[in-house]
């Protein structure tokens, strides 16, 4: 369930299809069981979720649900699952206090919002030796909430830290460019989208600036190189809890692709691999002979394989064990999956 | 705070100089309509990115993609302007034609012809977004994304002074800008058709009566108020080196801005005001951050109103008429 025709579907289409390929995979080669997949087009609406959740429940008569894709659908979506006794595991929602409502059957397959920020900011200490760091953000409420995060992050590692924000809708951001200049950091980080990331960037290094940029989630995106130009945009930092392949060499993520390309057509962008670890969660359960709901949601609790994303293990709140952050890097122009924060190593 | 504004100061003011020759060029065109008609054409914000989105159809049409140097880049920098000015020109003109002149025969009044100017404003934006740029520029559904301009040429230091960088690039904004002026102050002021244009602003009855063209006037009024706009587009696709549909609107509240702040239907004030509107934003954003900048700059402004109702050259306007 999630928004698949609505103004965010570019977000919750990749999920859908990488469920809907586990689902095919396991039907191939299971004799025993056979799993259908329903969608629901929820449209990223808190209120259709629920109306579309109670028709799962009275006429499709379902298991398991994998989503809802996002953080509101999320929270009407979960006491009525919990009343029903239906698992559910999200593949993105990363709102911070859905674990915090002691839901028995809920499940989340992607790290939440406040380890993305902390995450990242240790990674770039680490990578960087850091001391002195500058956050710059949108002044929006994902963009600021997330430099808030970082910069925080960065002065309880003993950085020193420095801000400015920027105009998203603007194009001229000199007077940062000067700020930034003045103050000679080791690093940078942006708090914000890909767009105005895009212009900054090109605007940074024109104007000397030669230390690294680094983005959250919000900048994942191959346009990022578009916006700024190729020369501008190498060597950026991008940090994200989801993990796109984006073309990667590694062999469980080649498969992963190739087989997501043959069946679909397209890469698999953000929150592909998330959706496909969620259902074969449910599959795996499947697998083990646990075909009601309570058993499933039983078997979820003790369950620990490696999925594409991640380790697949879920603490006893339904949050994700492993709560890791991948790292990615602009190199000759390409967005490049490097690797969670314990293993990725900047070029 | 002292020891921030030093360091800064210089860098600041080059960025602030450079934007705001392009708010200047920007508001002759608000300040020369407003002169011959009392209208604010708010549909000037989209001439400003028609002329932008003309530079980059023939940046795209001579297939560059990356930087030139020589007569190549002199050539093509020729070659840009004279597309631009011409697209923001030509527009202009075709809009005073279809949303000012029928509601300006029927004698309406000047808020029909302010609201005509939002809609034009409105319909040109949604134009580019559905389908100029998908279109013609080749991006389908992503028209309201930013579309990338390539480099003309590569940026470069030319000279230092203490800490502060002048890149070529920005020197050729203020330079290219100041030169424009200067023309344009020329024309107003020493030719038949300046003539014409400051009679009109004056007392248009009277201009009728002494033989002058209205209806000319007000076209070549738009024409080249437009093609100012024009000059202004191909700097900022050539400096920001990325345009949207509605790239036109936060610039054009800066431009009108601008020339209120330097006295509106004077064209010295269009050319002080922008650049004073640059440099409050960039020197004001060392005190108190980027995020203040817009606060800053309107605070100037209610504060130069307050005193000046005229804005700062607006009295030289009342004496030139009396």
């Amino acid at each position: 369930m999630g928004d698949l025709t609505g103004q965010d579907s570019a977000l919750m289409i990749p999920p859908s299809q990488g469920a809907q390929l586990a689902v095919d995979e396991f039907n191939a080669k299971s004799t025993k069981v056979k799993v259908e997949m329903v969608k629901y087009d929820s449209q990223g609406n808190p209120d259709q979720a629920v109306t579309q959740t109670q028709q799962a429940l009275t006429q499709d008569k379902i298991t398991a649900l994998v989503g809802p894709g996002f953080s509101g659908e999320s929270r009407n979506v979960g006491p009525i699952l919990e009343q029903a006794k239906i698992p559910s595991i999200s593949a993105s929602a990363t709102n911070p206090g859905l674990a915090e409502n002691e839901w028995k059957f809920w499940h989340r397959v992607v790290a939440n919002d406040g380890v993305q920020g902390p995450a990242i900011a240790e990674f770039l200490v680490k990578a960087k030796s850091a001391k002195k760091a500058f956050v710059i953000d949108d002044a929006q409420e994902y963009g600021a909430g997330l430099g808030d995060v970082v910069a925080k992050a960065f002065e309880s590692q003993g950085v020193k830290v420095e801000r400015d924000k920027i105009d998203p809708q603007g194009s001229d951001y000199s007077s940062t460019v000067t700020k930034v200049k003045a103050s000679a950091p080791d690093v940078i980080f942006f708090g914000g989208y890909y767009a105005p990331l895009g212009r900054l960037l090109k605007q940074l290094r024109d104007g000397g600036v030669t230390a690294v940029v680094s983005s959250g989630d919000g900048s994942v995106d191959q346009a990022l190189v578009e916006g700024a130009g190729k020369d501008a945009a190498e060597g950026a930092v991008l940090g994200c809890p989801c993990l796109i392949p984006f073309g990667s060499d590694v062999p469980e993520l080649k498969t992963f692709s190739d087989n997501y390309k043959a069946k679909f057509g397209t890469d698999p962008l953000i929150y592909a691999t998330e959706g496909y670890d969620a259902m074969s969660a449910f599959l795996k359960a499947i697998e083990a002979g646990n075909t009601t709901s309570e058993k499933i949601n039983e078997y979820l609790s003790t369950i620990d394989f490696p999925g594409v994303s991640k380790q697949i293990k879920f603490n006893p709140n339904g949050e994700i064990a492993a709560s890791v952050i991948h790292i990615y890097e602009v190199k000759d122009g390409k967005v490049t999956w490097l690797g969670d924060t314990s293993k990725a190593q900047l070029s | 705070m002292l020891n921030d504004f030093i360091s800064q100061v210089g860098p600041s003011t080059v960025g602030g100089l450079a934007s705001g020759a392009i708010y200047a060029l920007i508001a002759l065109g608000y300040t020369m309509v407003y002169g011959v008609l009392r209208l604010i054409n708010f549909a000037h914000s989209e001439i400003f990115m028609i002329g932008s989105f003309a530079a980059l159809f023939v940046i795209n049409l001579m297939g560059i993609t990356g930087p030139l140097s020589g007569i190549a880049l002199v050539g093509t920098m020729l070659l840009l302007l004279l597309a631009s000015m011409a697209a923001s020109g030509g527009a202009a003109v075709v809009l005073e034609r279809v949303a000012y002149r029928p509601l300006r025969r029927r004698g309406a009044s000047r808020l029909a012809a302010l609201i005509s100017a939002i809609g034009a404003s409105i319909f040109l934006q949604e134009l580019f977004a559905l389908v100029i740029i998908p279109e013609v520029f080749d991006r389908p559904s992503q028209g309201r994304n930013q579309v990338p301009v390539p480099r003309l040429f590569d940026r470069e230091t030319v000279f230092s002074i203490g800490n502060t960088d002048i890149r070529n690039d920005h020197l050729f904004i203020i330079v290219a800008a100041v030169v424009m002026m200067v023309l344009l102050d020329i024309f107003v002021n020493r030719t038949r058709i300046g003539r014409g244009i400051r009679a009109t602003s004056q007392d248009p009855e009277t201009a009728v009566l002494m033989g002058v063209n209205i209806d000319s006037i007000i076209r070549t009024t738009f024409l080249v108020g437009g093609a100012m706009a024009g000059v202004a587009s191909l700097l900022y696709a050539m400096e920001f080196e990325n345009l949207r549909f509605n790239v036109g609107f936060l610039l054009g509240v800066k431009a009108f801005t601008a020339a209120v702040l330097g006295g509106i239907g004077n064209l010295r004030g269009a050319l002080l005001g922008g650049l004073m509107l640059g440099l409050i934003e960039n020197w004001g954003s060392i005190f108190f951050g980027s995020e203040w900048k817009d606060v800053i700059a309107f605070s100037v402004l209610v504060l130069v109103l307050l005193f000046r109702p005229t804005g700062i050259l607006g009295e030289s306007l009342q004496r030139a008429r009396a």
